[in-house]
Protein backbone atom coordinates (compact mmCIF):
# COMPACT_ATOMS: atom_id res chain seq x y z
CA UNK A 1 0.00 0.00 0.00
CA UNK A 2 1.76 3.51 -0.92
CA UNK A 3 0.97 6.75 0.52
CA UNK A 4 0.68 9.76 -1.63
CA UNK A 5 3.05 12.69 -0.21
CA UNK A 6 2.42 15.00 -2.63
CA UNK A 7 0.47 15.69 -5.18
CA UNK A 8 0.37 18.33 -7.93
CA UNK A 9 -2.57 18.80 -10.03
CA UNK A 10 -2.88 21.66 -12.76
CA UNK A 11 -0.34 23.58 -11.50
CA UNK A 12 0.34 26.70 -13.44
CA UNK A 13 2.75 29.66 -12.61
CA UNK A 14 3.57 32.41 -13.55
CA UNK A 15 6.89 35.24 -14.02
CA UNK A 16 4.74 38.39 -14.63
CA UNK A 17 2.79 37.56 -17.97
CA UNK A 18 5.12 34.57 -19.11
CA UNK A 19 3.57 31.29 -18.15
CA UNK A 20 6.15 29.05 -17.04
CA UNK A 21 4.15 26.28 -15.90
CA UNK A 22 1.32 25.57 -18.15
CA UNK A 23 -0.40 23.18 -16.00
CA UNK A 24 1.99 20.62 -14.03
CA UNK A 25 0.24 17.04 -12.50
CA UNK A 26 2.65 14.99 -10.67
CA UNK A 27 2.72 13.01 -7.50
CA UNK A 28 5.46 11.43 -5.28
CA UNK A 29 4.86 8.48 -2.94
CA UNK A 30 6.03 7.91 0.69
CA UNK A 31 9.52 6.23 0.20
CA UNK A 32 10.09 6.39 -2.96
CA UNK A 33 12.94 8.58 -5.28
CA UNK A 34 11.34 10.15 -8.12
CA UNK A 35 13.00 12.59 -10.54
CA UNK A 36 12.14 15.15 -12.64
CA UNK A 37 14.08 15.48 -16.12
CA UNK A 38 14.16 18.04 -18.83
CA UNK A 39 16.30 20.37 -20.60
CA UNK A 40 17.37 23.92 -19.92
CA UNK A 41 14.72 25.95 -19.12
CA UNK A 42 11.61 23.78 -19.16
CA UNK A 43 10.75 24.67 -16.04
CA UNK A 44 11.69 22.33 -13.23
CA UNK A 45 13.41 24.93 -11.16
CA UNK A 46 10.27 27.13 -11.00
CA UNK A 47 7.85 23.33 -10.14
CA UNK A 48 10.06 23.23 -6.95
CA UNK A 49 10.10 26.36 -6.28
CA UNK A 50 6.22 26.61 -6.58
CA UNK A 51 5.95 23.52 -4.32
CA UNK A 52 7.61 26.11 -1.85
CA UNK A 53 4.93 28.39 -2.30
CA UNK A 54 7.84 30.59 -4.00
CA UNK A 55 6.16 31.45 -6.79
CA UNK A 56 2.81 31.19 -5.56
CA UNK A 57 0.79 28.68 -8.37
CA UNK A 58 -1.51 30.79 -9.57
CA UNK A 59 -3.75 27.76 -10.78
CA UNK A 60 -3.99 24.69 -9.41
CA UNK A 61 -3.75 22.87 -6.34
CA UNK A 62 -0.46 21.15 -4.64
CA UNK A 63 -1.05 18.96 -1.70
CA UNK A 64 1.41 17.65 1.06
CA UNK A 65 1.18 15.11 3.65
CA UNK A 66 -2.85 15.53 3.20
CA UNK A 67 -2.15 19.06 3.67
CA UNK A 68 -3.76 21.58 1.05
CA UNK A 69 -0.23 23.90 1.01
CA UNK A 70 -1.24 25.83 -2.55
CA UNK A 71 -1.64 29.01 -0.15
CA UNK A 72 0.64 28.45 2.64
CA UNK A 73 3.58 30.90 2.97
CA UNK A 74 7.46 29.27 2.44
CA UNK A 75 8.17 29.00 6.21
CA UNK A 76 5.18 27.36 6.99
CA UNK A 77 5.49 24.42 3.99
CA UNK A 78 8.81 24.23 5.67
CA UNK A 79 7.15 23.69 8.56
CA UNK A 80 5.07 20.57 7.53
CA UNK A 81 8.88 19.40 7.01
CA UNK A 82 9.13 19.49 3.35
CA UNK A 83 13.05 20.35 3.02
CA UNK A 84 14.38 21.35 -0.51
CA UNK A 85 18.46 21.93 -1.44
CA UNK A 86 17.75 24.63 -3.81
CA UNK A 87 19.16 25.58 -7.89
CA UNK A 88 22.51 26.89 -6.99
CA UNK A 89 22.95 25.44 -3.30
CA UNK A 90 22.38 28.81 -1.65
CA UNK A 91 24.53 28.22 1.10
CA UNK A 92 24.93 30.97 3.68
CA UNK A 93 28.22 31.67 2.68
CA UNK A 94 28.91 34.27 5.52
CA UNK A 95 27.75 31.53 8.37
CA UNK A 96 30.05 28.57 8.95
CA UNK A 97 29.36 24.94 8.30
CA UNK A 98 27.80 24.53 11.72
CA UNK A 99 25.82 27.00 11.40
CA UNK A 100 24.43 26.40 8.33
CA UNK A 101 23.20 23.11 9.90
CA UNK A 102 21.84 24.84 12.56
CA UNK A 103 19.43 27.00 10.32
CA UNK A 104 18.26 24.00 8.71
CA UNK A 105 17.67 22.24 12.13
CA UNK A 106 15.40 25.07 12.99
CA UNK A 107 12.08 22.93 11.88
CA UNK A 108 13.07 20.07 13.80
CA UNK A 109 13.10 18.86 17.40
CA UNK A 110 16.05 20.43 18.88
CA UNK A 111 16.89 17.82 21.43
CA UNK A 112 17.53 15.89 18.24
CA UNK A 113 19.67 18.07 16.85
CA UNK A 114 23.12 16.25 18.02
CA UNK A 115 21.69 12.84 17.12
CA UNK A 116 21.07 14.49 13.35
CA UNK A 117 24.32 16.41 13.22
CA UNK A 118 26.30 13.14 13.88
CA UNK A 119 24.14 11.37 10.98
CA UNK A 120 24.37 14.13 8.17
CA UNK A 121 28.82 14.17 9.59
CA UNK A 122 28.78 10.74 8.94
CA UNK A 123 26.89 10.56 5.30
CA UNK A 124 29.47 13.55 4.40
CA UNK A 125 32.57 13.54 6.56
CA UNK A 126 33.97 16.31 4.78
CA UNK A 127 31.96 18.23 6.29
CA UNK A 128 32.89 17.39 9.67
CA UNK A 129 36.72 18.58 8.72
CA UNK A 130 34.94 21.84 7.36
CA UNK A 131 32.61 22.35 10.14
CA UNK A 132 34.06 25.52 11.43
CA UNK A 133 34.79 27.47 8.39
CA UNK A 134 32.43 29.72 6.40
CA UNK A 135 30.34 28.18 3.64
CA UNK A 136 31.92 30.54 1.08
CA UNK A 137 35.14 28.53 1.48
CA UNK A 138 34.48 25.09 0.77
CA UNK A 139 34.45 23.77 -2.55
CA UNK A 140 31.70 23.25 -5.03
CA UNK A 141 31.17 19.83 -4.05
CA UNK A 142 31.14 20.41 -0.67
CA UNK A 143 29.04 23.25 -0.98
CA UNK A 144 26.47 20.77 -2.60
CA UNK A 145 26.80 18.42 0.52
CA UNK A 146 26.20 21.04 2.53
CA UNK A 147 23.10 22.39 1.38
CA UNK A 148 22.22 18.49 1.08
CA UNK A 149 22.87 18.16 4.58
CA UNK A 150 21.29 21.12 5.55
CA UNK A 151 18.14 20.17 4.29
CA UNK A 152 18.52 16.77 5.80
CA UNK A 153 18.76 18.27 9.30
CA UNK A 154 15.08 19.46 9.00
CA UNK A 155 13.81 15.84 9.23
CA UNK A 156 12.21 16.10 6.17
CA UNK A 157 9.14 14.05 4.89
CA UNK A 158 10.27 14.79 1.33
CA UNK A 159 13.82 16.17 0.57
CA UNK A 160 13.40 18.31 -2.82
CA UNK A 161 16.82 18.32 -5.20
CA UNK A 162 17.48 20.82 -7.21
CA UNK A 163 20.12 19.67 -9.92
CA UNK A 164 22.20 18.33 -7.12
CA UNK A 165 25.29 17.28 -10.07
CA UNK A 166 25.20 20.75 -11.66
CA UNK A 167 28.71 21.84 -12.35
CA UNK A 168 30.46 19.08 -10.16
CA UNK A 169 33.66 16.45 -10.87
CA UNK A 170 32.10 12.90 -11.65
CA UNK A 171 33.91 11.65 -8.67
CA UNK A 172 31.63 14.38 -6.15
CA UNK A 173 28.43 13.29 -8.20
CA UNK A 174 28.94 9.49 -7.45
CA UNK A 175 29.48 10.61 -3.93
CA UNK A 176 26.22 12.65 -3.75
CA UNK A 177 24.20 10.10 -5.93
CA UNK A 178 25.22 7.47 -3.79
CA UNK A 179 24.34 9.50 -0.55
CA UNK A 180 21.10 10.04 -1.53
CA UNK A 181 20.72 6.15 -2.94
CA UNK A 182 21.61 5.05 1.19
CA UNK A 183 19.27 7.30 2.34
CA UNK A 184 16.54 6.42 0.54
CA UNK A 185 17.20 2.45 0.84
CA UNK A 186 18.37 2.96 4.90
CA UNK A 187 16.22 5.46 6.00
CA UNK A 188 13.25 5.79 3.54
CA UNK A 189 13.61 9.23 2.83
CA UNK A 190 11.42 10.04 -0.05
CA UNK A 191 13.02 12.09 -2.51
CA UNK A 192 12.26 14.34 -5.48
CA UNK A 193 14.88 15.24 -7.93
CA UNK A 194 15.77 17.99 -10.68
CA UNK A 195 18.23 16.67 -12.95
CA UNK A 196 20.01 17.49 -16.32
CA UNK A 197 21.88 14.21 -15.88
CA UNK A 198 19.50 12.15 -16.73
CA UNK A 199 21.65 9.18 -17.05
CA UNK A 200 22.68 8.77 -13.43
CA UNK A 201 18.91 10.22 -12.44
CA UNK A 202 16.73 7.61 -14.27
CA UNK A 203 19.48 5.12 -12.75
CA UNK A 204 18.86 6.12 -9.42
CA UNK A 205 14.86 6.54 -9.47
CA UNK A 206 12.45 4.48 -8.96
CA UNK A 207 9.83 6.44 -11.12
CA UNK A 208 10.84 9.76 -13.80
CA UNK A 209 9.08 12.63 -15.58
CA UNK A 210 9.90 14.16 -18.58
CA UNK A 211 9.05 18.15 -18.47
CA UNK A 212 9.18 20.30 -22.14
CA UNK A 213 8.58 23.69 -22.01
CA UNK A 214 6.24 23.79 -18.84
CA UNK A 215 4.24 20.81 -19.22
CA UNK A 216 4.96 16.86 -18.70
CA UNK A 217 5.11 15.44 -21.72
CA UNK A 218 6.63 11.41 -20.62
CA UNK A 219 6.25 9.64 -17.15
CA UNK A 220 7.03 5.66 -15.98
CA UNK A 221 9.57 4.14 -14.40
CA UNK A 222 13.46 5.00 -14.15
CA UNK A 223 13.85 1.77 -16.43
CA UNK A 224 11.18 2.64 -19.04
CA UNK A 225 11.98 6.12 -19.07
CA UNK A 226 15.85 4.74 -19.56
CA UNK A 227 14.84 2.73 -22.54
CA UNK A 228 12.34 5.02 -23.92
CA UNK A 229 13.83 6.29 -28.14
CA UNK A 230 12.79 9.54 -27.56
CA UNK A 231 14.46 9.93 -23.99
CA UNK A 232 17.27 8.45 -25.64
CA UNK A 233 17.65 10.82 -28.44
CA UNK A 234 17.10 13.73 -26.60
CA UNK A 235 18.40 13.35 -23.32
CA UNK A 236 20.77 10.55 -23.12
CA UNK A 237 23.17 10.62 -26.85
CA UNK A 238 26.52 11.11 -25.08
CA UNK A 239 24.75 11.94 -21.92
CA UNK A 240 26.76 8.50 -20.18
CA UNK A 241 29.27 9.81 -18.71
CA UNK B 1 47.86 66.63 27.33
CA UNK B 2 45.30 66.87 30.28
CA UNK B 3 42.79 68.91 27.83
CA UNK B 4 43.15 65.43 25.32
CA UNK B 5 42.85 62.92 27.97
CA UNK B 6 39.54 65.09 29.22
CA UNK B 7 38.31 65.32 25.17
CA UNK B 8 39.17 61.07 24.76
CA UNK B 9 36.99 60.51 28.40
CA UNK B 10 34.07 63.10 26.56
CA UNK B 11 34.77 61.70 23.00
CA UNK B 12 34.18 57.69 24.04
CA UNK B 13 31.13 58.53 25.98
CA UNK B 14 29.59 60.59 23.26
CA UNK B 15 30.80 57.72 20.63
CA UNK B 16 28.80 55.19 22.84
CA UNK B 17 25.27 56.83 22.10
CA UNK B 18 26.04 56.83 18.58
CA UNK B 19 27.55 53.52 18.06
CA UNK B 20 24.62 52.52 19.63
CA UNK B 21 22.31 54.48 17.41
CA UNK B 22 24.23 53.37 14.45
CA UNK B 23 24.00 49.75 14.99
CA UNK B 24 20.20 50.73 14.61
CA UNK B 25 20.99 51.89 11.31
CA UNK B 26 23.48 48.89 10.01
CA UNK B 27 21.07 46.03 11.36
CA UNK B 28 18.09 47.67 9.43
CA UNK B 29 20.35 48.11 6.00
CA UNK B 30 21.45 44.92 6.04
CA UNK B 31 18.61 42.95 6.36
CA UNK B 32 16.25 44.80 3.93
CA UNK B 33 18.89 47.05 2.37
CA UNK B 34 17.44 50.04 3.19
CA UNK B 35 18.32 53.66 5.07
CA UNK B 36 16.33 53.84 7.96
CA UNK B 37 16.07 57.83 7.89
CA UNK B 38 13.51 57.89 10.77
CA UNK B 39 15.85 56.14 13.30
CA UNK B 40 17.27 59.27 14.95
CA UNK B 41 13.62 60.51 15.79
CA UNK B 42 13.01 56.92 17.13
CA UNK B 43 15.96 57.63 19.09
CA UNK B 44 14.42 61.10 20.19
CA UNK B 45 10.92 59.77 20.91
CA UNK B 46 13.02 57.60 22.96
CA UNK B 47 14.41 60.20 24.92
CA UNK B 48 11.31 61.67 25.56
CA UNK B 49 9.99 58.04 26.51
CA UNK B 50 12.37 58.29 29.23
CA UNK B 51 11.45 61.70 30.12
CA UNK B 52 8.03 61.19 30.75
CA UNK B 53 8.96 58.10 32.52
CA UNK B 54 11.57 59.31 34.97
CA UNK B 55 9.29 62.19 36.04
CA UNK B 56 6.49 59.97 36.69
CA UNK B 57 8.85 57.39 38.76
CA UNK B 58 9.97 60.10 40.85
CA UNK B 59 7.07 62.45 40.98
CA UNK B 60 4.47 60.16 41.28
CA UNK B 61 5.75 57.00 42.21
CA UNK B 62 8.25 59.18 44.60
CA UNK B 63 11.04 56.42 43.88
CA UNK B 64 14.11 57.84 45.46
CA UNK B 65 16.79 55.19 44.85
CA UNK B 66 18.23 57.17 41.67
CA UNK B 67 19.90 53.61 40.67
CA UNK B 68 16.32 52.02 40.67
CA UNK B 69 14.53 54.66 38.61
CA UNK B 70 17.21 54.54 36.22
CA UNK B 71 17.10 50.89 35.45
CA UNK B 72 13.08 51.55 35.20
CA UNK B 73 13.33 54.10 33.24
CA UNK B 74 15.81 51.92 30.73
CA UNK B 75 13.27 49.27 30.86
CA UNK B 76 10.28 51.20 29.99
CA UNK B 77 12.40 53.24 27.44
CA UNK B 78 13.37 50.36 25.23
CA UNK B 79 9.66 48.70 25.69
CA UNK B 80 7.67 51.63 24.33
CA UNK B 81 10.40 52.42 21.91
CA UNK B 82 10.67 48.84 20.32
CA UNK B 83 6.78 49.29 20.42
CA UNK B 84 6.85 52.81 18.41
CA UNK B 85 9.76 51.18 15.79
CA UNK B 86 7.95 47.82 15.32
CA UNK B 87 4.27 49.52 14.45
CA UNK B 88 6.34 51.99 11.96
CA UNK B 89 7.97 49.11 10.33
CA UNK B 90 4.30 47.48 10.32
CA UNK B 91 2.94 50.50 9.10
CA UNK B 92 5.38 52.50 6.45
CA UNK B 93 7.95 49.88 5.41
CA UNK B 94 6.13 46.44 5.12
CA UNK B 95 3.54 47.24 2.78
CA UNK B 96 6.24 48.87 0.26
CA UNK B 97 8.78 45.73 0.49
CA UNK B 98 9.15 44.30 -3.36
CA UNK B 99 8.09 48.23 -4.45
CA UNK B 100 10.55 50.04 -6.42
CA UNK B 101 13.53 51.25 -4.34
CA UNK B 102 13.33 54.55 -3.18
CA UNK B 103 9.69 53.82 -1.91
CA UNK B 104 10.66 53.04 1.76
CA UNK B 105 13.52 55.27 1.91
CA UNK B 106 11.01 58.18 0.88
CA UNK B 107 8.76 56.69 3.42
CA UNK B 108 11.03 56.70 6.11
CA UNK B 109 11.91 60.20 5.64
CA UNK B 110 7.93 60.80 5.82
CA UNK B 111 8.08 59.13 9.19
CA UNK B 112 10.99 61.28 10.46
CA UNK B 113 9.10 63.83 10.09
CA UNK B 114 5.88 62.62 11.42
CA UNK B 115 7.70 61.91 14.61
CA UNK B 116 9.33 65.16 15.06
CA UNK B 117 6.59 66.89 14.38
CA UNK B 118 4.45 64.86 16.47
CA UNK B 119 6.87 64.86 19.45
CA UNK B 120 6.38 69.15 18.55
CA UNK B 121 3.12 69.06 19.05
CA UNK B 122 2.49 67.29 21.91
CA UNK B 123 5.27 68.06 24.18
CA UNK B 124 6.32 71.69 23.31
CA UNK B 125 8.69 73.18 21.23
CA UNK B 126 11.07 73.90 23.70
CA UNK B 127 13.91 71.97 25.72
CA UNK B 128 12.64 69.66 27.97
CA UNK B 129 14.48 69.27 31.01
CA UNK B 130 14.79 67.12 33.70
CA UNK B 131 16.46 67.60 37.14
CA UNK B 132 19.92 66.29 37.24
CA UNK B 133 19.86 62.06 37.72
CA UNK B 134 23.11 61.67 38.61
CA UNK B 135 25.72 63.98 40.12
CA UNK B 136 29.76 63.78 41.37
CA UNK B 137 32.59 62.69 39.34
CA UNK B 138 36.04 61.00 40.17
CA UNK B 139 38.75 63.63 39.73
CA UNK B 140 41.93 61.23 38.03
CA UNK B 141 44.30 64.12 37.94
CA UNK B 142 44.92 67.74 38.25
CA UNK B 143 47.69 69.68 36.03
CA UNK B 144 47.80 72.73 34.96
CA UNK B 145 45.43 73.78 37.34
CA UNK B 146 43.35 71.74 35.18
CA UNK B 147 41.36 68.61 36.52
CA UNK B 148 41.08 65.07 34.09
CA UNK B 149 37.23 64.59 35.42
CA UNK B 150 35.39 60.69 34.89
CA UNK B 151 31.98 61.56 36.27
CA UNK B 152 29.57 58.65 37.31
CA UNK B 153 27.46 59.59 34.48
CA UNK B 154 30.42 58.91 31.92
CA UNK B 155 31.03 55.76 33.67
CA UNK B 156 27.58 54.70 33.40
CA UNK B 157 27.07 55.30 29.77
CA UNK B 158 30.26 53.48 29.76
CA UNK B 159 29.27 50.51 31.70
CA UNK B 160 25.37 49.97 30.13
CA UNK B 161 26.76 50.10 26.79
CA UNK B 162 29.41 47.63 27.27
CA UNK B 163 27.07 45.75 28.79
CA UNK B 164 24.46 46.06 26.27
CA UNK B 165 26.56 45.36 23.39
CA UNK B 166 27.88 42.29 25.19
CA UNK B 167 23.46 40.81 25.46
CA UNK B 168 23.76 42.16 21.89
CA UNK B 169 26.32 40.21 20.37
CA UNK B 170 25.34 37.30 22.11
CA UNK B 171 22.21 37.86 20.63
CA UNK B 172 23.41 38.04 17.33
CA UNK B 173 26.09 35.45 16.98
CA UNK B 174 24.15 32.70 19.10
CA UNK B 175 20.83 32.32 19.16
CA UNK B 176 18.01 31.01 17.16
CA UNK B 177 16.77 34.71 16.32
CA UNK B 178 20.52 36.20 15.39
CA UNK B 179 21.27 33.66 13.07
CA UNK B 180 17.77 33.87 11.80
CA UNK B 181 18.70 37.29 11.03
CA UNK B 182 22.16 36.77 9.33
CA UNK B 183 20.18 33.90 7.20
CA UNK B 184 17.62 36.61 6.21
CA UNK B 185 20.60 39.42 5.58
CA UNK B 186 22.34 36.82 3.07
CA UNK B 187 19.52 35.29 1.52
CA UNK B 188 15.74 36.00 2.29
CA UNK B 189 14.47 33.39 0.10
CA UNK B 190 16.78 30.35 1.04
CA UNK B 191 16.31 31.55 4.65
CA UNK B 192 12.50 30.70 4.05
CA UNK B 193 13.08 27.32 2.55
CA UNK B 194 14.44 26.46 5.91
CA UNK B 195 11.54 27.59 7.77
CA UNK B 196 12.30 31.31 9.09
CA UNK B 197 9.49 33.41 9.25
CA UNK B 198 11.47 36.54 7.58
CA UNK B 199 8.93 39.01 7.97
CA UNK B 200 9.05 38.23 12.10
CA UNK B 201 12.85 39.00 11.70
CA UNK B 202 12.64 41.51 9.87
CA UNK B 203 10.13 43.19 12.73
CA UNK B 204 12.01 41.66 15.69
CA UNK B 205 15.01 43.34 13.73
CA UNK B 206 13.42 46.67 13.92
CA UNK B 207 12.55 45.61 17.85
CA UNK B 208 16.44 45.47 18.42
CA UNK B 209 17.20 48.69 16.67
CA UNK B 210 14.79 50.66 18.76
CA UNK B 211 15.71 48.63 21.89
CA UNK B 212 19.40 50.00 21.34
CA UNK B 213 18.37 53.62 20.36
CA UNK B 214 16.02 53.80 23.37
CA UNK B 215 18.66 52.98 26.02
CA UNK B 216 21.30 55.93 23.53
CA UNK B 217 18.21 58.31 24.55
CA UNK B 218 17.93 57.55 27.94
CA UNK B 219 21.80 58.24 28.17
CA UNK B 220 21.25 60.57 26.43
CA UNK B 221 18.88 62.56 28.59
CA UNK B 222 20.68 61.30 31.72
CA UNK B 223 24.23 62.89 30.27
CA UNK B 224 22.40 66.60 29.02
CA UNK B 225 19.18 66.99 31.17
CA UNK B 226 17.62 68.12 28.67
CA UNK B 227 15.95 67.25 24.83
CA UNK B 228 13.68 68.95 22.09
CA UNK B 229 11.65 67.48 19.26
CA UNK B 230 14.74 68.54 17.00
CA UNK B 231 17.01 66.30 19.07
CA UNK B 232 16.60 63.07 16.16
CA UNK B 233 18.05 65.24 13.17
CA UNK B 234 21.95 65.83 13.95
CA UNK B 235 22.76 62.84 16.65
CA UNK B 236 20.94 60.46 13.50
CA UNK B 237 22.70 61.72 11.07
CA UNK B 238 26.34 61.55 12.87
CA UNK B 239 25.05 57.79 14.20
CA UNK B 240 24.60 57.67 10.62
CA UNK B 241 28.06 58.67 9.53
CA UNK B 242 29.24 55.90 12.17
CA UNK B 243 27.60 53.16 10.29
CA UNK B 244 28.93 54.60 6.75
CA UNK B 245 32.44 54.69 8.61
CA UNK B 246 32.56 51.66 10.09
CA UNK B 247 31.26 50.17 7.02
CA UNK B 248 27.29 49.70 6.56
CA UNK B 249 25.91 46.29 7.19
CA UNK B 250 28.91 45.63 9.66
CA UNK B 251 27.84 45.02 13.61
CA UNK B 252 31.54 46.08 14.78
CA UNK B 253 31.65 48.52 12.59
CA UNK B 254 28.84 50.43 13.46
CA UNK B 255 30.66 50.52 17.33
CA UNK B 256 33.85 51.49 16.15
CA UNK B 257 32.66 54.08 13.60
CA UNK B 258 30.36 55.84 16.73
CA UNK B 259 33.51 55.61 19.10
CA UNK B 260 35.52 57.36 16.17
CA UNK B 261 32.81 60.40 15.32
CA UNK B 262 32.49 60.85 19.29
CA UNK B 263 35.93 61.33 19.63
CA UNK B 264 36.58 63.30 16.04
CA UNK B 265 34.01 65.61 17.02
CA UNK B 266 35.17 66.42 20.64
CA UNK B 267 38.66 66.20 19.62
CA UNK B 268 37.75 69.13 16.96
CA UNK B 269 35.80 70.73 19.67
CA UNK B 270 38.96 71.53 21.68
CA UNK B 271 41.80 72.07 19.23
CA UNK B 272 40.06 73.71 16.61
CA UNK B 273 36.86 75.29 16.41
CA UNK B 274 33.81 74.16 18.45
CA UNK B 275 31.26 75.85 16.19
CA UNK B 276 32.10 73.88 13.33
CA UNK B 277 32.31 70.63 15.07
CA UNK B 278 29.30 69.21 13.20
CA UNK B 279 31.22 70.34 9.74
CA UNK B 280 34.05 68.14 10.69
CA UNK B 281 31.41 65.18 11.63
CA UNK B 282 29.87 65.55 8.58
CA UNK B 283 33.07 66.12 6.58
CA UNK B 284 34.05 62.31 7.66
CA UNK B 285 30.85 60.84 6.00
CA UNK B 286 31.96 62.63 2.80
CA UNK B 287 35.70 61.76 2.88
CA UNK B 288 34.59 58.09 3.46
CA UNK B 289 31.92 57.94 1.12
CA UNK B 290 34.50 59.20 -1.71
CA UNK B 291 37.79 57.55 -0.87
CA UNK B 292 36.32 54.49 1.26
CA UNK B 293 32.90 53.56 0.43
CA UNK B 294 33.16 50.41 1.73
CA UNK B 295 33.90 51.64 5.06
CA UNK B 296 36.14 50.37 7.54
CA UNK B 297 34.64 46.87 8.17
CA UNK B 298 32.47 46.69 5.34
CA UNK B 299 33.10 43.61 2.71
CA UNK B 300 33.94 44.20 -0.60
CA UNK B 301 30.93 42.84 -2.84
CA UNK B 302 32.59 40.04 -3.86
CA UNK B 303 31.58 36.58 -3.51
CA UNK B 304 32.43 33.18 -4.30
CA UNK B 305 29.61 31.28 -6.10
Amino acid sequence: MTTRLLTVRGVKTFYGRVMALKGVDLEVNEGEIVTLIGANGAGKSTLMMTVCGNPRAREGTIEFAGHDITRLPTHEIARLKLAQAPEGRRIFSRMTVLENLQMGSITAEPSEFARDLDRVLALFPRLSQRIGQRGGTLSGGEQQMLAIARALMAQPRLLLLDEPSLGLAPLVVRQIFDAIKTLNAESGLTVFLVEQNAYHALKLAHRGYVMVNGRITLSGTGRELLEHSEIKSAYLEGGRH
Amino acid sequence: MEVFLQQLINGITLGSIYGLIAIGYTMVFGIIGMVNFAHGDVFMVSAFIALVAFLLLTSFLGISSIALALFLVLIVAMLFTSLVNWTIERLAYRPLRGSFRLAPLISAIGMSIFLSNFVQVTQGPRNKSIPPMVQGEFVLFTKNDYPVTLSFKQLIIWFVTAVLLACFWYLVSKTRLGRAQRACEQDQKMAALVGVDVDRTISMTFVIAAALAAVAGTMYLMYYGVVSFADGFVPGVKAFTAAVLGGIGSLPGAVVGGILIGLIETMWSAYFSIDYKDVAAFSVLAITLIFLPQGLFGRPDVEKV
